[in-house]
């Protein structure tokens, strides 16, 4: 069997940035599964639908889950408290695949960002580069120049670091590096996926959208795609939530 | 314990939880958690003539114990259905039950042709699908045309022949009787409920669609009074389905008039749910001296 769900405890909760929750679970089964990119489904009290949830880490025997508040469910989610029990049904999806002696640079954009560290960690060589809209919403980038040779920091009011988006720096390291991995906001991914492209670098990228069963049964979470010059909708849930880019039709 | 097979036309269930069109795939999702076996039945993924793309996203919104969907009959269509999902899912030891949808009478004949000289075990007939432009519901809403398309198909079909009912018309009982009338062997009720969500901040709706069918807990009471309606004017058995999230609900559908029931929405949230219930009913046959789930089917003892 190779889905499952399991009640894992919240044993550390933190608001890293106003509205962003830094919860570490514990559960054995669930973290020794995990791979880099993948997510789990988080069943929400009173909700109807689990909310999906990117795995930011796996370390010191936890879990790591980031997630910003964007609707109810995060809301309620965000309320949970330390000692309190989630039921969670994971890992699930196809994550990045980061292979040996490959140096990598990893562009997250906002809350797109957790799903890229521990992918950053698994990598021999990687570069981070972090946008988010002001000082006030960055996340994790100590964790980032932990795991990373250099990061690169932007934001889109000036703020903090670069003023600008993430495609800047990109541009400028995109010939150092050997793949890219990202993770954001919809544009910027499609921006990233043409600066890989022009660079003739492998680009994987992690898409979200609304989602249901989690497992690929339900068909809703659907992502156009161009698999083998077949047109059609993938599932986020099953063949993403990673893909490469040259798949995703924007 | 007790007693929870079933029969519908014909037809031997194990229990009487069939999982619902649409929520489950083809099975192989759900196989991952538990042996399909568990189950007394799945309703396969609607199924057309040809391979479907279905709707742009967002397919899915959240809605007071509730969501809408509208995923637009996605599938690979009926002949790959036959040869690459068939041959795994006839031998998972449950009932398979094959849910077509077309555009045209010759759509669903031809399936219905097709299907007849394949290991389904049972057709559903999808005439109550909101999500599509064409077909689907158009032959559900009136008595006329439910009489209509069931009597096209019915000499295609020699399965066991379920009318799939659409809950978005004004006297379903009477849409029913039609199905009966010209010789389907069981019904099932209620499809989603057509439904609309839309942002507030953007104004858009939330679904690509515009609008979607509802489904889940929310449901549930429009779906034991549509059931319950039926049960009053049909003799074939009814699959009764329409937010059932617990064994409670369960028993309460089965009370209503169902033989058979369809759960849907509550394996998003609890992919267990069709193992709990059926224990759940267990339990409560046991605590009742009940010996057979059947006893239970019609037994409503309505306020006169």
């Amino acid at each position: 069997m190779k889905y499952d769900t399991a009640l894992c405890r919240l044993v550390e909760k933190k608001e890293i940035a106003k509205g962003f929750f830094d919860f570490r679970v514990q559960n054995t089964d669930l973290m020794n599964n995990a791979l880099p990119g993948q997510f789990v489904h988080i069943l929400v009290p009173g909700k109807t639908l689990r909310r999906p949830i990117s795995i930011c880490d796996v370390e010191n025997g936890c879990m790591r889950l980031v997630f910003e508040i964007r609707g109810e469910g995060t809301d309620i989610l965000s309320q949970m408290k330390v000692g309190d029990d989630l039921d969670i049904l994971g890992p699930l999806g196809t994550g990045f695949k980061i292979e040996k002696g490959k140096k990598y640079a990893f562009v997250g954009g906002g809350i797109g960002t957790p799903p890229l560290l521990y992918a950053a960690k698994q990598a021999d060589t990687a570069i981070a580069v972090l946008g988010f809209r002001s000082s006030d919403a960055i996340i994790l980038k100590e964790d980032f120049e932990k795991a990373c040779s250099k990061v690169y920091l932007t934001t889109d009011d000036g703020s903090a670091g670069h003023h600008g988006f993430v495609t800047d720096p990109l541009s400028e390291i995109i010939g150092e590096v050997d793949e890219v991995c990202a993770c954001g906001p919809t544009p910027m991914l499609k921006a990233i996926a043409l600066i890989a492209q022009k660079n003739a670098k492998p680009c994987q990228i992690s898409m979200e959208e609304r989602m249901g069963c989690g497992v690929g049964a339900c068909l809703v979470c659907a992502c156009k795609t161009k698999i083998n010059n077949v047109e059609g909708y993938s599932h986020v849930c099953k063949a993403g939530p990673v893909f490469r880019a040259e798949e995703v039709v924007f | 314990m007790a007693d929870l097979r079933v029969n519908v036309a014909g037809v031997k269930f194990q229990n009487p939880l069939i999982a619902a069109s649409g929520t489950f795939g083809f099975g192989e999702e759900y196989s991952e958690f538990y042996p399909l076996s568990k189950l007394g039945g799945i309703s396969c993924k609607g199924i057309t003539p040809k391979k479907r793309d279905g709707n742009p996203p967002p397919r899915i919104a959240e809605t007071p114990s509730g969501i809408l969907n509208a995923v637009g009959l996605q599938n690979p269509g009926v002949d790959y259905f036959i040869k690459e999902e068939l041959p795994r899912l006839s031998k998972q030891g449950t009932v398979i039950i094959a849910n077509v949808a077309g555009n045209t009478y010759e759509d669903y004949c031809e399936m219905a042709e097709k299907l007849s000289n394949s290991e389904v075990d049972m057709i559903e007939l999808n005439i109550s699908c909101p999500n599509v432009k064409a077909g689907g519901v158009q032959f559900g809403t009136s008595c006329e045309s439910v009489a209509a398309i069931t009597k096209a198909v019915r000499p295609y079909c020699k399965k066991p022949l379920i009318v799939k009912l659409s809950p978005n018309v004004t006297d379903i009982a009477s849409i029913a009787k039609s199905a009966e009338s010209e010789g389907a062997d069981a019904v099932s009720l209620i499809n989603t409920i057509t439904g609309m969500r839309i942002d507030i901040n953007t104004r858009r709706p939330i679904i690509k669609n515009n609008t979607g069918g509802l489904s889940g807990a929310a449901i549930f009471p429009v779906a034991v009074r549509m059931v319950w309606q039926v049960a009053n004017a049909v003799k074939i058995p009814i699959i009764g389905m329409g937010g059932i999230s617990t064994w409670k609900d369960a028993v309460e559908m089965l009370i209503a008039g169902a033989t058979a029931l369809q759960i849907g929405t509550v394996l998003f949230s609890d992919p267990y749910a069709p193992i709990k219930i059926n224990d759940g009913i267990n339990a409560f046959l046991e605590k009742n001296g009940i010996k057979s789930v059947s006893e239970l089917t019609g037994s409503i003892r309505i306020w006169e």
